[in-house]
This record gives C-alpha cells, structure tokens and sequence, in this order.
C-alpha cells in the first residue's frame, strides 16, 4: 500500500514511530496533487513549499525531543470556509477573493497546535450554499469515480480531495447535509458533529445556527482522530458546548451488540433510487449481523423539513452575508454612483445566483407582513422537528436511513433546476434543525460505478454511538478500501 | 400665556454604559482616540468573527433596570436589527427586540407642582455604531471610523408622560444623576455618551371642545439638554402653526422624523438611513438567551448601595428636608449629596447644610461636578464659617456675600477671610447700648422716633438702618433689634 492510500490513523502511527517523515509522507501527497488535480480540481489554494516547510519543521520538532502534537505531520485540506491566517479564505466567492483573514479559526488553532500540515484550501460551493459545488465561482470539481458527475456540495471539494487520495483528512462544514452528501457521493466517511460540539469562530458563517463543522476522512476511525483534536469548548464561540470531549478513538471500539437502530419505514419510499434502496437495506442486514436490534419508529414531521430548513438557512443567510458589502474589506464594484449604487453593484457582482436567490428568499422570509407566516413558522417547525428526534432517541441509539436519494448527478444536470438540487439535501437537513448528530459511511456502488452513502444519526452529543455503529459496519465491509481510478 | 394645546413628549434616551471593553468584543472603549485603532476584526465586521457577551455590561443595565424599578426579564435574548449603512459594518445591529432584558419601571422628576413620575416602556441593551464623517465637497469621500461600533449602550425609552419641555429636562437631569452615581455611565452628552430622541406631538382643543392630535415627530441631533428644551419649544410652535394651515391630525400624515440645528434653533426634514424602516428583525443566532435568577438580581442590588430615589427619601425623612432641597441635594450628583454629608458630620444642623450647598456651594462650583473636590471650599472650611454665623460672629449676609467667595478665591480659612476684611462681628453690648442711644437722641431722627412712638411700625427699619451704619454693619442684627425696641419701648 503506497503512502497516499494510508489511513490517517495509519500515517500518524507510522510518523510516530519513526518509520516515515513528515516531509515525505507531505511530498507523496503533493505529488498526487500535481498528477491528478487537474483532473479532480479539489484545491482552489496550494502550496507545495509551504507545506513541505512545515514538514520539515515538525520532522526537526520532533527529532529535537520536544513533544509534537496528536495529528504531527499528518498533511490535511481545509474547507476554504474556515479563515486561517496568512492564507486566501475566499468561500470560492469573487466578493472575498482576495480576502486574507487576520486570525485563524478555533479549528485552525487547534490543528496548528497538533502539528498538522496543512496542504491547502479546497474547493466549496459558494459560501456554502449548493449541494454540487457547482455554484463555486472558481470551478466545477469533479467527483473521482466519475469525473463528469459532481461531488456534491457544499463541502465538495474537501470530499474529492480525501477520496482521490489527494489528502487523508480534510475539514468539511455542514449546513443541511454540506459534508455528508458530498461523502456519500464521493464513498467517504463524514460527520457533522453535534451543534455546538466544534467551535464556529472562524468559519465564515452561512447560517449560525445551522453550520458546524466536521471530519471527512475514508474510515471512522480517521474522522474519531480528528474530531477527537478540533472538539471542545471555545470561549469565543457563545454556541459552543461546554461538554467533555471523549477520548472518540479509544470509545468507538466497543461492539454494537444490542444498540438499538431506528429506521424510519417512509424513507424507503417515493423518490428514492432503487440502487441506494438496496445497498442501505443490505447494510442495516449487516448491522443486524452484528447484533444491532432494528426497531421502526416514526419521525412524523419530517416532510416539512426541506421547507423549514430553506427559510431558517436563507434568513440567517441573508443577514450574515449583509456584511459584504464593499466597504470595509472584499470585493467592491469600481464604477458606482453613490452609496446605494455601490451597495447595489458591488453585491450583484461579487455574488453568484445562487448565493443571490438565497439572500433574496431569506430577506423575503424576515420582512415585516411575511415573517410570522415563514420565518416564525419556519421556526416552529423546527422545534417539532426537535420533538420527533427527542421521542425517537428515548427508544432507539441511533437512526439509519440513505444519505442522498440518489448517487452523484451529472455535471450540470441540476443548475437549472434549483428545487430538485434542494431535495438531495432531503434525508439530511433535518439532523441540522434538530442539532443532532449525522454521519455517513459508504455502503455500496451503483452499476455506474458511484458510491452509494448510509447515514447514521445520533442524539446530541452521541458521536461516539454514530461512530461505534459506523465503525463496525466497515469492520465487516470493504467499501471503504476501494479507491477511484484516475 | 396658556396655549390652547397640551404637548405629549416621550423621551428615547441612549446611555453608553462605563465598561473597559466593548459590548462582544475585548476592544478598549476609551473616548478621542486615533480613528479605528479601537478595533478587532470583530468590530471591522470580518467574516468568521463571533460576539461574545460581556458581562459586566450586562450588570450595568441590570443596576440601571433596577434603579428604575424596572421588572427585569427572567429571560431575555438578543435580536438582529438590520440595515446598510457604512457604520454599521456586519449589516446588522446587535440589539433586543421582543424580549428586553428590562420593562415598565418609571423615573420621578421634580417640577414646581412637585413630584411627578414619569413611566418607562422598556430598557433595552444594544451595541452602538461607528461614526461617518463626509466631506463637505460634492462627490468627496465620506470616512468611517469604527472605534465606536460596538461599544455597550442601553436605551431607555419612556411613555410620552412629559407635558412640557422643562418636564422633559428634569427627566433627563434625573436620568443623568442615577446613571452617574451607579457609575452605570458618565452621561456626558458632548461626547456623546448621553444621547436623546424626543417623540413629541400637540393635543389642541378645538373651540368646539374636541382634541387634535398632530402626528408624532421624532426629534434627533440635540446634543444638550438645553437643545433638547429649546428643540421641543420650537417643535411644538411649530406644530401648532402647521395644523393651523393644514389641519392634518395623526394617521393623515406619516410619522416624521427631524434634525435639530441647534445653531439655527430649528427643526429640519431628516434624510432616513434607508427608504423604508423594515429592520427585518430575527433572534441573534450567535448569542444564547440570558437567563436572570434571583441571586443574580440580588448580588447586582448589593453592588448597587442606596439609589437615589431612597436617599431622596431619607433626606426628607430623617432631616426633615423640603422636596426642593432633597431632591436638588441628589439629583446634583452623588459629589453633591456626599458634600452635604460631609457638613452634616461636621455638626452643620441638616437644613442650614442643605441651604449653603444648594444656594452658595453649589453657585460657586465651576465645569462638571464629579468628585466631592470639585466643590470649594472644603465641607470642614465652610462648616467653620457656618459655625460662625451661628455663634453670631458674623453676619449672615456678610459671610454668604463677602466671606465665602473669598474663601474660595483665595483658599484662605474663614476666620482669616473675616478679619481681613474687618467683618467680626462685635458682641460689646456697652457699643450697642451706646450707639442706640445715640441714633435716639440724634435730632435728626426725632421724626422717626416720634413716628414710632405713635404706632408706626414702619419707622423702626430707619432707626435700625441708622444704628447698623454707624456700627458698620458689625452689630449683629438681631441683638440691635431687641436693644432698640427695649429702649423706645421703655
């Protein structure tokens, strides 16, 4: 097994014990990138230099004596959503292109002080908003199974990146599904922690109250490593939990004999394609194998979950993006007239349509005549939604359903038609408005040949019983070995 | 003159509250610095960057909540409020909406009818804003300076229970002195750490009996409480005429809101931040709710000591003050009510203490009071002096119009002062048995003596005039009187 098909798990070890630098395990992913990213166009910002510096220097660290961090050495990509100091943090927007952060994240910090190094900064649908990473004002990433299908989005980039081989681990974000669906579409593992469970400050909002950012990596135990490093209480974040951090690596080991799995019988119905049907029922065979107890239950509002989500999402969307607006820092229009016009062409330049669409939907949902009827309504769905998960969870550990109805689209297929590329986000934004857990494991291919994603959610705070169920599901398959040819 | 109209005047008042730092930031508040060098890139409105509550700002608004006998919220939450303005760099103002952390309340003002109260609606905390500067030249540039944005302020927007503008000027005087004394804010409306917006508008009575309402107009811009009396005068006039010519009542005319050119000494049509006012308000989702308990309300009122309302209270009750006096001696400021304690240990009797620090002390102190050094003399100096007056070793007059501003010109002791200015009063009763006599026996007032003699009182003062001239007013008054009228009584 080459360098680069390593887990992460594996390398640290590896780095650990002497038995490979930093710098070469950093140069064979570069390499990779160099051979193949043209192709994949995960990375909007790479710098091979630096990242080999930081090798070296973490290989010197090391060889000193003094005592190195938990992730030391291990390359990593980064979300370009999460500001890091020094380095371009564009949200692959023209209105942040040349935007250059002052400070670095919690998340930033946190992989610094573990001695991570950091590869570069990947590809996303534009402030986060898409579900191809089409809407990427840069370019279009492809997904490496089938370079003319999409990766999903957002976190579209960072999915491609890991299952291309490009990078062991990367950092994802998820609003309503933004790293899940895109591992699911590229056969990665990737979970959005719990709302609160990884600090905020630093990424670049989308809506507050929905985003969180997590692990994409190709086993559960990789992402266990590193949300293991970025989890915990951060005083700069209000939001942010102040609930111990277990130690996810050691706890997710334990067998899953007698967890009992919620499977909810409606989300096997209208709208599903057939080929993830049977690849998610086949894999909840192979959880019951191991002695999982399934148990059907009901979630009874979660047909209005797209709506809900796409007026809380778009509301605070189109407060947190009212910052942009050309005065202070970012893109602004060079030709205006006066204030409102630089307002008005600075903002209808520097954003995309679909960044535009959400901004005016959002602002529709909070006008003054409007916002009891959507937003506010909006916001008691949300708490029924809660309901359903706190009534489900009080009798099941976790609940398994597919990712995404289907596997990765064709390049293009969806862009004119936003609402269906809305409804691939159908089995995920729900976890968001409850604040729950969401993981995906790959469990299968299509006839294509596209990966196929299950989605295991848990209850708050309850990443360790998602990762022990997905943990044990790839202890018994082999999906998660099978890398694209490129 | 009576106008034949009442004026309703509701006051929104913006307090910066005194912390270090800044409302969700670590940034230094400090006044005059370097334009944006009291910035984070929180304040700058950066992308990533999120608010954290501070603490004692919130503690602050909670000791002004109660000192207006606010209720305050058990749970209360932050809001967005949004529009574009160039000072406002997230877009959005972090402010409280539906659920404020403070409500009802009300504040007592003083007029000359005596106490009146005035009701409060709510108490609400938000972040302020930066401040633009735009160049006088057509197409120049407008700068932002940002040191501002975000600093803690609370807004305290009261019903429109204020008849007159002198109403509306002892609201904020009282306002002013509990927020300084709590040490809540400095309420110094130059710099702008004391802001106010009136709403105001006319009930006219008509000839046939009916009432008038003029729309309501907001006043903005007045950078005084003198600008703030002399605003709403002029608004109302204002009002009055235009219904006058136009008769237009409340809902025929939308609300209005008007600058105060305080050079000019008028009102003029404000140009709005945005064409309509639809702050698209939602809960601030970068925030958690507060939730307030009873020992936290109870550890802030223990910070809190004596508020002013119960010292006025006490003034009136245990040294049996006028209203005037207690509520002067408080509403001045804490360094004024301590100056007054100060005499009060010095065994000055409490009214004749409260008399020389609201009509002498007080007339002698320049600028700002803030600290009880402001005020000269020294409450043990002027307390010496009073004991004087008292021991009739001077002259009242003599000490309030000669003795005192001496003292506080040159710093000298009262003793000092008095014998300086030869003002001792002389306590021989030979010298004042003898200078009675004389002014009796003087021929040239025999008609006064005479007059006197005869029932007219009035004569007396001519006689007592006379005795006071030639003892140079060194005579004390009262001892000359009794002499006197023994003698002619006799």
């Amino acid at each position: 097994m080459t360098l680069i098909q390593e887990s992460a798990t594996r390398l640290v070890d590896q780095l650990r014990a002497g038995d490979v630098s930093a710098e070469a395990v950093t140069r064979a992913f570069c390499d990779r990138i160099e051979a193949v990213d043209d192709k994949v166009k995960a990375f909007l910002h790479y710098d091979r230099d630096a990242a080999l510096d930081q090798a070296r220097a973490i290989d010197k660290k090391r060889q000193s004596g003094a005592s190195v961090g938990r992730l030391a050495g291990l390359p990593i990509a980064v979300k370009d959503i999460l500001c890091a100091k020094g380095m371009p943090t564009t949200c692959a927007s023209k209105m942040l292109e040349t935007f250059v952060p002052p400070y670095d994240a919690h998340v930033i910090g946190r992989l610094r002080e573990e001695d991570a190094v950091f590869l570069g900064r990947v590809n996303m649908d534009e402030f986060a908003m898409g579900s191809s990473t089409e809407n990427s004002a840069v370019a279009s990433t492809r997904n490496p199974w089938n370079t003319d299908c999409v990766p999903g989005g957002s976190s579209g980039g960072s999915a491609a990146a890991v299952a291309a081989c490009e990078a062991p681990i990367s950092l994802g974000t998820d609003t309503g599904g933004s790293i899940r669906q895109p591992a699911s579409y590229c056969g990665i593992v990737g979970l959005k922690p719990t709302y609160g469970r990884v600090s905020r400050y630093g990424l670049i909002a989308f809506a507050s109250s929905l985003d969180q950012i997590g692990p994409m990596a190709r086993t559960v135990d990789d992402a266990a490593l590193l949300l293991e490093c970025i989890a915990g209480h951060d005083r700069h974040d209000a939001t942010s939990a102040n609930e111990p951090v277990p130690e996810y690596t050691k706890e997710i080991t334990a067998p899953i004999k007698g967890l009992k799995v919620g499977i909810v019988p409606d989300h096997f119905g209208e709208g599903l394609d057939p080929e993830v049907e049977s690849a998610v029922r086949a894999s909840l065979d192979v959880l019951k194998d191991q002695g999982a107890e399934l148990v059907e239950i009901d979630l009874p509002h979660k047909k209005y979950g797209i709506a809900a989500y796409y007026l809380v999402a778009t509301a605070e969307a189109s407060s947190n993006l009212a910052r942009y607006d050309g005065v202070h820092y970012g893109f602004r229009a060079e030709n205006f007239d006066g204030l409102i016009d630089m307002y008005c062409k600075t903002r209808g330049q520097g954003f995309g349509d679909e960044v535009k669409r959400r901004i005016m939907l959002g602002t529709f949902a909070l006008s003054a005549g409007y916002r009891d009827a959507y937003y506010i309504k909006a916001l008691q769905v949300r708490r029924l939604i809660k309901n359903d998960f706190d009534a489900a969870f009080a009798t099941v550990d976790v609940i398994c359903a597919p990712t995404a109805p289907t596997p990765a689209f064709k390049i293009g297929e969806k862009t004119d038609d936003p609402l269906s590329m809305y409804l691939s986000d159908i089995y995920t934004v729900s976890t968001n408005l409850a604040g729950i857990c969401g993981l995906n494991v790959p469990c299968g291919f299509s006839k294509a040949g596209l990966p196929i994603g299950l989605q295991i959610q848990s209850p708050p705070f309850g990443e360790t019983v998602a990762m022990r169920v997905g943990r044990a599901y790839q202890q018994a398959t082999d999906w998660h070995t099978k890398t694209p040819s490129l | 003159m009576s106008k034949p109209y009442k004026i309703l005047i509701g006051l929104e008042v913006h307090a910066q509250l005194q912390t270090n730092t800044k409302l969700f930031s670590g940034m230094p508040t400090t006044f005059g610095m370097r334009p944006n060098s009291q910035t984070s890139p929180l304040c700058i409105g950066m992308p990533g960057t999120l608010p954290v509550m501070n603490k004692r700002a919130f503690e602050l608004a909670m000791k002004a909540g109660l000192a207006f006998d606010c209720t305050l919220s058990r749970f209360t939450k932050w809001d967005r409020k949004q529009y574009y303005y160039p000072d406002l760099p997230k877009g959005y103002q972090i402010s409280q909406y539906d659920l404020p952390f403070a409500e009802g309340g009300a504040v007592d003002i003083t007029i000359e009818e005596g106490t009146k109260r005035v009701r409060l609606i709510r108490v609400h905390l938000e972040e302020d804003a930066g401040k633009n500067t735009h160049s006088d030249k057509k197409g120049g540039d407008s700068l932002v300076d940002l040191n501002r944005a975000g600093v803690p302020l609370i807004e305290i927007v009261s019903e429109p229970d204020m008849e007159t503008p002198e109403e509306a000027k002892a609201y904020l005087e009282t306002v002013r002195t509990l927020l300084r004394d709590l040490e809540v804010s400095d309420c110094e409306m130059q710099e702008g750490s004391l802001r106010c917006d009136a709403n105001v508008n006319l009930h006219i009575t008509k000839p046939d009996g009916t009432i008038a309402k003029t729309p309501i107009v907001e006043i903005k811009n007045m950078n005084s409480i003198r600008a703030v009396e002399r605003a709403l005068y002029y608004e109302a006039d204002r009002q009055y005429e235009l219904w006058q010519q136009d008769g237009k009542v409340m809902g025929e005319a939308p609300k209005q809101t008007r600058g105060w050119d305080d050079a000019r000494g008028v009102t003029i049509p404000q140009r709005e931040k945005e064409e309509a006012s639809d702050y698209r308000y939602f809960p601030e989702p970068d925030l958690v709710p507060i939730v307030i308990d009873d020992a936290w309300i109870e550890r802030i009122k223990a910070e809190m000591g004596e508020t002013s309302g119960d010292r006025i209270e006490r003034y009136k009750s245990e040294y049996g003050l006028s209203d005037y006096n207690a509520d002067v001696l408080v509403t001045k400021g804490r360094a004024v009510s301590d100056y007054f304690e100060e005499l009060l240990a010095q065994k000055v009797e409490p009214k004749a203490a409260a008399n020389w620090t609201i009509n002498d002390v007080l007339s002698h102190a320049v600028g700002r009071v803030k600290t009880i050094d402001d005020l000269n003399p020294a409450p043990k100096e002027l307390a010496e002096l009073i004991g004087m007056v008292k021991g009739k070793k001077l002259n009242l007059n003599d000490a309030r119009e000669k003795v005192l501003p001496a003292m506080v010109e040159s710093g000298k002791s009262a003793p000092e002062i008095s014998k300086e200015l030869g003002l001792e009063v002389v306590l021989d009763t030979g010298a004042i048995d003898a200078v009675c006599d004389e002014v009796i026996n003087d021929p040239k007032m025999a008609k006064s003596v005479d007059d006197f003699k005869g029932g007219k009182e009035k004569a007396f003062g001519a006689l007592m005039g006379q005795v006071m001239r030639r003892s140079q007013g060194k005579f004390p008054p009262d001892m000359v009187t009794k002499t006197l009228r023994e003698k002619l009584t006799s």
